[in-house]
């Protein structure tokens, strides 16, 4: 069933005042397919009541949140990209241990993690890193908008279909038990993250530097301004020098030119400014 | 490259040479483990990969592995189980047998291509 072009207005007004994604026409389409299941759920009739009912509350709204949150969230799978999980772990790594930082800890912000397979795909593939270096840790920050998500996150839990979603079977072997008729994230695995809610239009709390922070495939959902204030707050909570991993059809170009791109492996990161001896490449 | 589905559903064997086809595989196939090896000591074509399923009447596809994996010749095939077996230690056996990975039906076409890309058994071209 297709949304009228009021219902469309509707939504996508909400959609840039909460999220401040930009839903021009022509995404119709994305917006039937993300909010008809929902109206199911809700045992609404069709898109048309859920709009109604969004319409009566305000933007923090039950219905609402729902809204906000199935058109934020994305299916996704593990170790996505690939590439910038074996930066990590290849080079990344390597370069903070070798800085012989006393705390040694790796410092991690997956900052739109959605349910959790980025912050757990990082912590499979550094811990094995790490593990050649005793006393060295990472510190993993997870957070994302969507409340529903987090949940699924922080419960580490998964259908079997999430599952075959680019998840080596050694890694399903040695960090997953059986849960019902899904899986579930071990839970030392699943101790070692922070998972917290933040909307990335809101301003940061305040937060330990950080070494990387991971914000991929969210940048494209933004107009160039927001992405622009982002990119800003992002640069203030990486250390000098820390590393900024974007989606692969993303970029810092023509937004902010504090950043270095940088070839690390197969991947792209961006540095940020003032890099201090501590990771030289 | 060049692939060899073994599974006694013919339905699932359409459905696995679909989904490898899409990539730029040519197909032999084999309904259980014994005619999978006469396939392979028969092929014309090197094998690259193989798709096995689990269940399968007269030689099932873990002793298919394990056979597959006794012989030099046939290292360096790439193997992935494709079975409805879903449990922890099942996943453990397969690859303890010599599976490189392990796909749980029913999957998505995206989740089929996923498995075969971190095996690096996505050619070039398809992967573009």
């Amino acid at each position: 069933m297709s949304i009228s072009p009021a219902d469309f207005q509707t939504v996508a007004a909400l959609a840039r005042r909460r999220a401040a994604i930009v839903l021009e026409p022509g995404k119709e389409y994305l917006v039937e397919a993300r909010l008809t299941p929902l109206a199911r759920e809700l045992g609404l009739p069709d898109l048309a009541a859920l709009v109604q009912q969004v319409r009566k509350e305000t933007d923090r709204g039950r219905v609402s949140e729902r809204v906000v949150d199935a058109l934020t969230t994305n299916e996704t799978s593990w170790f996505r990209d690939r590439h910038p999980f074996d930066a990590l772990a290849d080079r990344v790594v390597s370069d903070l241990v070798r800085s012989g930082r006393p705390d040694r800890t790796v410092r991690i912000w997956s900052a739109a993690c959605s349910t959790g397979q980025e912050p757990y795909s990082i912590l499979m593939s550094v811990n094995d890193r790490l593990a050649a270096h005793p006393g060295w840790r990472v510190d993993m920050l997870a957070t994302d908008l969507s409340e529903t998500a987090l949940a699924q996150a922080r419960a580490g839990t998964y259908r079997q279909l999430e599952m075959s979603r680019g998840l080596p079977a050694p890694m399903l072997v040695r960090h997953f038990e059986r849960n019902g008729a899904g899986w579930q994230v071990r839970p030392e695995l699943r101790q070692q993250v922070t998972f917290r809610s933040q909307n990335l239009i809101e301003p940061f709390p305040p937060m330990q530097p950080m070494d990387v922070v991971m914000l991929r495939n969210v940048l494209i959902y933004f107009d160039a301004d927001t992405k622009r204030k982002i990119l800003a707050a992002v640069r203030r909570v990486l250390r000098p020098g820390g590393l900024l991993f974007l989606g692969a059809a993303e970029t810092t170009m023509n937004l902010d030119a504090s950043y270095t791109r940088e070839q690390i492996g197969a991947a792209t990161a961006y540095r940020a400014p003032a890099a201090s001896a501590t990771l030289a490449s | 490259m060049h692939a060899l589905i073994v599974d006694d559903s013919r339905a699932m064997r359409a459905i696995l040479r679909r989904n490898v086809a899409a990539l730029g595989y040519t197909t032999d196939e084999a309904g259980h483990g014994e005619e999978a090896l006469a396939v392979l000591r028969s092929a014309e074509k090197p094998i690259d990969l193989m798709l096995v399923d689990w269940n399968m009447p007269v030689m099932d596809g873990l002793t298919l592995i394990r056979e597959v994996r006794a012989q030099e010749e046939w290292r360096p095939i790439t193997i992935m189980m494709v079975t409805t077996e879903s449990e922890l230690g099942q996943v453990v056996r397969a690859l303890a047998a010599g599976a490189n990975e392990y796909l749980m039906k029913p999957f998505t076409p995206e989740a089929f291509v996923e498995k075969l890309s971190i095996l690096g058994m996505v050619p070039v071209e398809a992967a573009s």
